[in-house]
């Protein structure tokens, strides 16, 4: 780069602050000059303003609605009891509880290892070429994909093929299937947030790829790697359709003992089985139902936040 | 230099790192009262020729994919002396500094021609360990990067990699290490603290005790003091006169005063091409390229 004869000198170089401080004084003195324009500025931020508290206002029907019918219900009994066709006010979740944990623990074990190792070929390992860059574009892709399609592609694929039935197994290979595409994708954005001087320090005091992936890149992303996953996996908690798809049962009596072939359900299917009955009581059992999912799921995100927020103050780059 | 333009020159470089470089350093002024003149003078020419051969660079090209970026540079590094690289920004200073430590093997579609020759082993050799020759050339970067891990654990993390697990050992070359880096009296203490949690000045010096730390022979400056203070800066300058007499150095500065009080040889570097290397005291009284006194006289940057 050639710089011969027209560097300026850092002296006639004006201070960065002179001019700023100068254009806004200038704008607030031709703001003061249109009326309309600072009206307009107004009426802008108020409908803003507005947008907002319509989503909030939602949002806070829906809570309170649940609530108001569904609070009444939850107890220890609603929680460790297991659901009645027959007695809707006496029954509790328990089986579509527990078949639920099960459900979301081997998901988690699942798609944290296959998720996170592809993300670190990808970031770490592969090289910037046209098949790296079609793989990624189809991950980006996958995770929009509605997610009864894999529930369909479960059906198939675990459920008949692979002959495990409507079995737990069955139904976490699918959830790892739906989620998969956003576990990766996540990992690979905290992969990224570590900067490349992190790497270089590493290399150049000797480590191997291996040593500085397994030292200091995966360290030092995994607070954004939990986070990514926690978020992926309250939304297979929630998610229905791919398992009313395998044909995972609404309504089982007892929880499953055998996760390679005993039924099992879920509280998002249970949830479903009860707001479809006509008696009212089922209607409450089905808020109840839904208060417990919704605090669990808010559980999660709030450890999801926890977790972003003392990374946030722990490592500054 | 006044208050003002330092900070104005802080603002700028906390942009755009860049811009530091840009602005060229006046020679005529004295960057602070706190370099002190030191007891050890430079070497002479017939000291460093004296010494021996410990890097040689033979005509060496260097291509950022179809750019080349290096011509033909060949170059002697004396051992136990510091040579100085200096040049306008983009001219092929660092570029040439990471081919030393092979770090431009981690940039695609980079390539290599030439020889660059460690205590006589090329290094460009096929089936070099390119991590044994890091080990030997270790490396401090323009920005100092420590690790988010604790102090003890930075330093740790390179003898660490190379296998040693002994606690004692290990406990052993944090302190000497610490110590030659002239900061084992500020954090002997909190050794468990964040690196993070240092000045920015103490995180350089943690950066050169971790370089330090894998026992190099060769260690390498990336503008190590660029974005330090001018007191931070004179304690790095006071530290690489220390370390010259065990380590040989290399480093690359934008700061010509820098050039000149730290280093023993000097090699000027414009658009990629090496115009002129020599004893650092006759280079900067009597260039003998008409670009290189332009350069040190401040006539362009």
């Amino acid at each position: 780069m050639s710089l011969v004869g027209n560097t300026p000198s850092p002296l006639n170089t004006p201070s960065p602050l002179v001019p700023a401080a100068g254009s806004q004084q200038l704008l607030a003195r031709q703001a003061a000059g249109r009326p309309w324009a600072k009206l307009a500025s107004r009426l802008f931020s108020l409908l803003c303003l507005l947008c907002m508290w319509t989503c909030l206002a939602a949002l806070f029907l829906l809570l309170w609605q649940i609530f108001s019918y569904g609070w009444a219900r939850v107890s220890l009994d609603f929680l460790t009891k297991s659901p009645s066709q027959i007695y809707p006010e006496k029954g509790g979740i328990v089986s579509s509880l527990v078949g639920s944990i099960y459900l979301i623990g081997l998901t988690a074990l699942f798609s944290v290892p296959i998720g996170v190792g592809s993300a670190v070929y990808l970031e770490e390992y592969a090289p910037a070429s046209r098949w790296r860059t079609l793989v990624q574009l189809n991950i980006a892709n996958l995770a929009g994909v509605p997610s009864i399609v894999y529930g369909i592609l479960g059906l198939g694929l675990f459920v008949r093929t692979m002959g495990l039935n409507r079995s737990v197994m069955a139904g976490a290979l699918t959830l790892t299937l739906v989620i998969l595409p956003i576990v990766i994708l996540s990992a690979q954005e905290a992969l990224r947030a570590v900067p490349s001087t992190i790497r270089q320090a590493s290399y150049a005091l000797g480590a191997t790829r291996w040593q500085t992936v397994w030292y200091q890149i995966l360290p030092a992303s995994l607070p954004g790697i939990l986070t990514g996953v926690i978020l992926a996996l309250s939304r297979a908690l929630g998610e229905a359709a791919p398992l009313v798809a395998i044909g995972a049962a609404t309504y089982v009596r007892k929880a499953p003992k055998n996760l390679w072939a005993d039924d099992f359900s879920a509280l998002p299917l249970q949830i479903y089985n009860w707001t479809d009955q006509s008696q009212e009581a089922f209607h409450e059992a089905a808020a109840g139902a839904i208060v417990v999912l919704l605090t669990v799921l808010i559980g999660m995100n709030a450890l999801a936040i926890m977790l972003r927020y003392r990374f946030a103050k722990r490592v500054q780059w | 230099m006044s208050t003002d333009v330092v900070i104005s020159d802080d603002r700028a470089s906390s942009r755009d790192p860049r811009m530091n470089e840009t602005t060229p350093p006046l020679p005529t002024v004295k960057v602070s009262a706190s370099t002190n003149q030191r007891e050890t003078p430079s070497r002479s020419a017939d000291e460093m020729a004296q010494q021996a051969k410990k890097v040689v660079a033979h005509n060496v090209d260097f291509y950022y994919g179809s750019h080349q970026a290096l011509h033909a540079i060949s170059l002697e590094v004396p051992e136990h002396c510091v040579t100085a690289l200096i040049g306008p920004s983009g001219c092929g200073k660092s570029t040439f500094l990471r081919c030393l430590n092979r770090m431009n093997d981690m940039i695609e579609g980079t390539r290599v021609c030439g020889d660059i020759l460690l205590d006589g082993e090329d290094i460009y050799r096929r089936g070099t360990d390119v991590v044994e020759l890091r080990k030997r050339v270790g490396m401090v970067f323009q920005k100092s990067n420590p690790f988010p891990k604790s102090i003890y654990e930075n330093i740790a993390y390179g003898p660490r990699v190379a296998g040693l697990r002994k606690r004692a050992v290990l406990d052993e070359i944090v302190e000497t290490s610490l110590r030659q880096a002239a900061l084992w009296d500020e954090v002997h203490h909190r050794l468990d603290d964040s690196a993070l949690q240092l000045s920015g000045g103490q995180q350089q010096r943690l950066c050169i005790a971790r370089a330090l730390a894998t026992d190099p022979d060769v260690l390498l400056m990336d503008e190590p003091a660029s974005a330090l203070d001018p007191k931070s800066t004179a304690a790095i300058e006071d530290l690489i006169f220390e370390l010259k007499t065990t380590y040989t150095i290399v480093i690359v500065t934008h700061n010509m005063q820098q050039a000149a009080r730290v280093s023993d040889q000097t090699a000027f570097f414009f658009e990629g091409h090496l115009i002129e290397v020599g004893a650092t005291n006759a280079l900067f009284t009597k260039p003998t390229q008409q670009k290189t006194e332009d350069y040190i006289t401040g006539r362009f940057g």
